[in-house]
């Protein structure tokens, strides 16, 4: 029996409610307030108790927690040669690259990816505009194989847009943003491609299980990874069905958890890899898949926009690609850089309120909204790549990040960089005469390796775009620093720019800020945020603790929301964050809705008390996106 | 107890996905969307795994009809403790119109072939709502069924089911061979672990077309026509 819940249009099965929109929230919290374990209240140096938020086990440590005593804590562990962490384009182009030589010399090599997502690109998100360099050295003959690569680029246009107007630019040819040659994708259905072929080439892959905990051996190298503990309660008890997670051993652990990846955050730490790299610095990416009136479909064409809605000192843009998937199909979205100063900035309403501008409308009008999403990049480039390898493993992708801020493409590089941490692996593994100080291999030839390639000469050139934007006249300043600088000596300049710091440390106080008034949602064009989620079809298991975890739990409403009016409410795309009133009347609580989360990172980012650690959930939850 | 259990497990578009009517209405939008098992299907694979960690079955198979893409449902049973699968290939036109009847034809065939004591099912897939297989599976066998069951006891060689109805439970007593269909309360799924899923890939199945078991999938319905349901308050 399938009942339409009236409030909030969403299907009700008997013992499952989506609890999507915030007036089932409101009406089901005093239930819910039953359902909560006893309240734990921490005492903090104020007055005031707070409401116990996070229960995760990275926070409270479960060999103090009387709650997990004689519970069995002993993992099965298996041996691979290599791990990779993440099925994503550089993770699969590292396991295909693998296999291809382990073939070619005809050598027995066990591969293993483990993926979070419930199937091979279910969380991946990206315009995109594919550069096809990587795929033809991976995969030459991608076209007979059927790599679903379908939409060539035929039309490019740039523009700045004001309230009212578009002001076309040209794109000369040795811009960076010229995409001749390239083709539009679907970058899910490419990476669930890659994934069949790495298939066919004897990859074992494991989707739905994440990868949770890094191992190390005695001497301090890494060994591999640990999958996730399912079972776990939401107030942080084992449940009946706990089991523990499964250790992958690895000879060498590839790292390619994309844009700020939570494993990769440890091993900065663990290994120092950032100390003489600047801090990475993102922006944030929100997309929308729309099937449009057909008289307005132009398959090919490739738009971008900078300037409105956004200010000149806020870095962002646009994109708008029409594909030719057999449906008229447009992918677009808006990309706000985390740089950006005022906390009453909303990246999503910017996206929905950008819509409405004349140009867009036009393309928009009489279509239907079928998808969304969001993901955080990198914009750090070159300046903010940290080292790359560490006894035991490598940071691969767009994890360490490798992605061409101007161009807007980090697929062909991250692809690259797998390939290449798989060659200089093989040769390290099936080294017969190898000596390694170290259990897990140290391979600083990958470092090497990256510096002769095509990928090192592309980031050097574009590494002083991204940065120009950091003066007073903001974009275009940048404009003008790229036409002249770029255009002329491609990047050949002597100095280097430089960011400006961590993104967290960007935001002014509320006070000194004035709140932005966004248009209201139409339901046509613009949407509000929940009816947005729902499109992404994320879900988690209800029943565990917040993997959005907050290192003290006073920190939100003492800090966040007392001095920058609660940002997280606005840039999280997904609507995990909430201020609502306390039970008791007096004062604020964070209410973290972790079921909505759309695993975009831009919180961990952004956090201007750098309170939120992202850890990852039980394997299979997130987004099930499709192909975006 | 050397009983043999049958469980039917279907591949069904995950619950929490938005489901998309195709553009020219004959369907909803299936290819690249996020497919689960049905959870009644995961519920009775629970309890047939149960019921042999008691030791009171022998073996628990777990059967699946569709394309190629149900075998991954069926190592999902098998990584929850079943012990081997059997996939029934149906595919394209014939899987767009496969309905509970053909389904229940196609179980009471492998009943018999496989000599089931008991087959377990879910009480509906969430896709159709139909709630009609178990039901029909146990007409064509001519055996008892014990629908909506939140308990179920095996004593000696019947069945003890506590039934959820409209009024409250109704506690039954049927000989085996039976036809179980689960509903929510039943148990807790356990999690398909990495470790077993690997172990799973060892485990068989078995492919099988319905007309080797002598089952004619052609539908006597037809699809005229699937439409987005209005928005609520709107004329």
């Amino acid at each position: 029996m399938v009942l339409s819940c009236s409030v909030c249009d969403v299907i009700v099965l008997p013992f499952i409610c989506i609890f999507k929109a915030r007036r089932c929230i409101r009406a089901l919290k005093a239930v819910r307030a039953e359902h909560v374990a006893p309240q734990v209240y921490s005492t903090r140096w104020s007055s005031s108790t707070v409401p116990r938020i996070t229960t995760h086990y990275t926070v409270y440590p479960r060999d103090k927690d009387p709650r997990w005593e004689g519970m069995e804590m002993e993992r099965f562990a298996d041996e691979a040669d290599v791990v990779i962490v993440g099925g994503g384009p550089a993770g699969l182009s590292a396991a295909i690259r693998l296999k291809q030589l382990a073939n070619q010399h005809e050598k027995e090599l066990r591969v293993c990816v483990v993926e979070k997502a419930s199937q091979i690109g279910a969380h991946t998100l990206s315009g995109a505009c594919l550069e096809p360099t990587a795929l033809n050295e991976l995969i030459p003959d991608w076209k007979e194989r059927g790599a679903p690569l379908n939409t060539p680029v035929t039309e490019d246009k740039f523009a700045i847009l004001t309230e009212k107007y578009r002001i076309p630019v040209p794109i000369l040819p040795g811009l960076p943003m010229n995409n001749h040659g390239n083709y539009l994708v679907r970058l899910g259905h490419f990476v669930r491609w890659l994934g069949e072929q790495a298939e066919e080439l004897g990859v074992e892959l494991y989707p739905g299980y994440a990868a949770a905990e890094v191992l190390f051996h005695e001497d301090g190298s890494v060994k591999g990874i640990a999958t996730n503990d399912v079972g776990i309660g939401k107030d942080g008890s084992p449940k009946d069905v706990f089991e523990r997670g499964m250790e992958l051993h690895a000879k060498v652990t590839l790292f390619g958890e994309g844009c700020h990846g939570h494993l990769a955050k440890q091993l900065y730490k663990q290994f120092n890899l950032r100390e003489n790299c600047e801090p990475q610095t993102y922006a944030i990416g929100l997309k929308e898949l729309w099937v449009i009136d057909e008289k307005k479909w132009r398959p090919g064409r490739t738009e971008h926009s900078v300037g409105w809605p956004l200010n000149r000192n806020t870095y962002g843009g646009s994109f708008l690609y029409h594909l030719n998937e057999g449906e008229p199909l447009v992918a677009l979205g808006f990309v706000v850089g985390l740089d950006y100063t005022n906390p009453y900035l909303s990246p999503f309403r910017e996206f929905q309120r950008w819509k409405h501008h004349p140009s867009i409308m036009s393309t928009l009008e009489g279509g239907n909204r079928i998808a969304y999403g969001a993901r955080a990049l990198n914009e750090g480039g070159f300046q903010s790549i940290p080292k790359l390898t560490f006894p035991g493993g490598m940071l691969i992708g767009c994890s360490p990040g490798f992605m061409n801020v101007p161009k807007i493409k980090g697929t062909h590089t991250a692809m690259k960089s797998g390939m290449l941490a798989a060659e200089t692996a093989f040769s390290k593994i099936t080294d017969e005469n190898l000596q390694s100080e170290t259990a897990g291999l140290y391979i600083p030839e990958y470092k090497e390796a990256l510096e002769k390639s095509w990928i090192w000469k592309e980031l050097y050139a574009v590494r002083n775009i991204r940065p120009s934007f950091h003066n007073y006249f903001g974009l275009y300043g940048g404009m003008l620093y790229t036409g002249i600088f770029y255009w002329f000596l491609r990047g050949k300049e002597p100095w280097t720019l430089k960011h400006n710091g961590l993104d967290s440390a960007q935001l002014k106080p509320a006070k000194d800020c004035a709140p932005i008034e966004y248009p209201k949602p139409d339901g046509k064009i613009s949407f509000d945020l929940l009816s947005s989620v729902a499109l992404s079809g994320t879900n988690h298991e209800h029943d565990q603790p917040p993997h959005l975890t907050l290192k003290d739990d006073s920190v939100p409403v003492a800090q966040n929301l007392a001095i920058y009016d609660g940002p997280e409410q606005r840039f999280c795309p997904a609507g995990v964050y909430e201020y609502v009133p306390l039970e008791t009347g007096d004062g604020m609580r964070l209410q973290i809705n972790a079921q909505n989360c759309v695993h975009c990172k831009t919180c961990d980012i952004k956090d201007p008390s750098q309170n939120i650690n992202w850890v990852v959930p039980e394997g299979s939850g997130g987004p099930a996106y499709n192909g975006m | 107890m050397s009983a043999r259990v049958l469980v039917g497990v279907k591949r069904v578009i995950d619950y929490a996905v938005k489901i998309r009517v195709k553009p020219d209405r004959t369907g909803v939008v299936t290819d690249g969307v996020k497919h689960s098992m049905n959870p009644f299907c995961e519920i009775a694979v629970e309890e047939a795994v149960k019921l042999k960690e008691k030791k009171l079955v022998k073996e628990v198979v777990a059967v699946s009809c569709g394309p190629q893409q149900v075998q991954e449902t069926i190592r999902t049973a098998l990584a929850m403790g079943a012990d081997r699968g059997i996939h029934v290939e149906v595919s394209g036109k014939d899987y767009e119109t496969l309905g509970p009847l053909q389904v229940s034809k196609i179980f009471a065939a492998l009943a018999k072939k496989e000599q089931a004591d008991l087959i377990i099912l879910g009480k509906q897939a969430i896709d159709d709502d139909c709630n009609q297989t178990g039901q029909m599976t146990a007409a064509l066998l001519d055996w008892p069924q014990g629908t909506f069951a939140s308990e179920v006891t095996l004593e000696a060689d019947k069945l003890k089911v506590v039934r959820e109805i409209d009024g409250g439970l109704e506690t039954i007593k049927i000989n085996l061979p039976a036809v179980v269909t689960a509903d929510l309360r039943l148990n807790t799924p356990r999690y398909a672990t990495l470790p077993n899923i690997m172990k799973a890939k060892k485990k068989k199945i078995t492919n099988v077309k319905p007309a080797d078991l002598g089952v004619d999938v052609s539908s006597r319905l037809e699809v005229l026509k699937v439409e987005k349901l209005k928005e609520a308050g709107r004329i």
